[in-house]
């Protein structure tokens, strides 16, 4: 079983996906979707991706609304930098935080969090300190950065992705 | 064929504000583009196009056609999940080859890279 269905959340996004594009719930959408969603997982495995360990769904919902509602915010943030008249007074600048989390996925979510939300990019990870190096916009305190990165995205997605 | 006068005015209002509310947003981060002063301020602009404003207008189409066509249209979504998994890696890789340009030229803007492991130190050394 775990030879044909290694990645079952990958084989039922892919299905997802085909029966979302296709928009019919037809057996003959599902039956192709499924064909198309086991070929592609094969072609995959010959990459030999290090294996998803996911749990606590609870704790990924929780998670999405917190991206949701930090990602409006920070929108307003930085239209009112881009718009605000003058202006010189905002500092930006770079913010080495130490990372406690090593699984691939969970820092991977991580990058992918922190640089869809405007106002902060992820620009460099060092694997030999496990740390990475964040821009931010609007950099008041580099403590501060720390502590948010840490207690708001971390913690969660290491309860994730163990 | 679909026509927009079709659309009743609880559904149209909602439609508009939302395609308006994304335009705008995106047309201020490309404004950003041209306003702020370095290349990575710069690149935290367009994400307000491609998180909140591509949003707002899959959202107002989502509501355009699935009353237009009365049944729920939901393949937006896929755009919207495609854009949040592909624009950063795009983001990540500008930022990083500006990083290596701008440590090449020895520039003091941009902190150091990290040092290397003890061993190649001593190599080197």
């Amino acid at each position: 079983m775990r030879k044909w269905l290694p990645f079952s959340l990958m084989t039922a996004s892919l299905l997802s996906i085909w029966l979302l594009l296709t928009e019919s719930l037809t057996p003959g959408a599902v039956i192709l979707g499924l064909a198309v969603a086991f070929g592609a997982q094969r072609a995959l495995m010959a990459l030999a991706p290090p294996r998803v360990r996911f749990r606590h769904l609870r704790v990924a919902f929780d998670l999405a609304a917190v991206v949701l509602r930090e990602v409006v915010r920070s929108n307003w943030a930085v239209a009112w930098i881009v718009l605000r008249p003058g202006g010189t007074e905002r500092v930006s600048g770079f913010v080495r935080i130490p990372l406690d989390m090593r699984a691939p996925y969970g820092l991977t979510a991580l990058a992918c969090i922190i640089t869809a939300t405007p106002g902060t990019l992820w620009v460099e990870y060092d694997t030999s300190d496990n740390t990475m190096l964040l821009h931010v916009l609007d950099l008041i305190d580099e403590e501060e950065w720390v502590r948010i990165i840490k207690d708001r995205y971390e913690r969660r997605l290491m309860e994730i992705f163990g | 064929m679909t026509y927009a006068a079709d659309l009743p005015v609880w559904a149209a209002v909602p439609t508009a504000f939302l395609l308006l509310l994304g335009a705008a947003l995106a047309l201020i981060g490309s404004f950003g583009l041209l306003r702020l002063g370095s290349f990575y301020d710069r690149i935290h602009a367009p994400t307000l196009g491609t998180t909140m404003g591509i949003g707002c207008v899959l959202a107002a189409s989502m509501l355009f056609f699935s009353v237009l066509e009365t049944r729920l249209v939901l393949h937006e979504l896929l755009i919207g999940v495609l854009m949040v998994v592909t624009t950063p890696v795009t983001l990540m890789l500008l930022a990083r080859a500006a990083l290596y340009r701008d440590r090449t030229e020895g520039s003091d803007d941009v902190p150091p890279p990290p040092l290397p492991p003890v061993k190649d130190r001593d190599v080197r050394d």
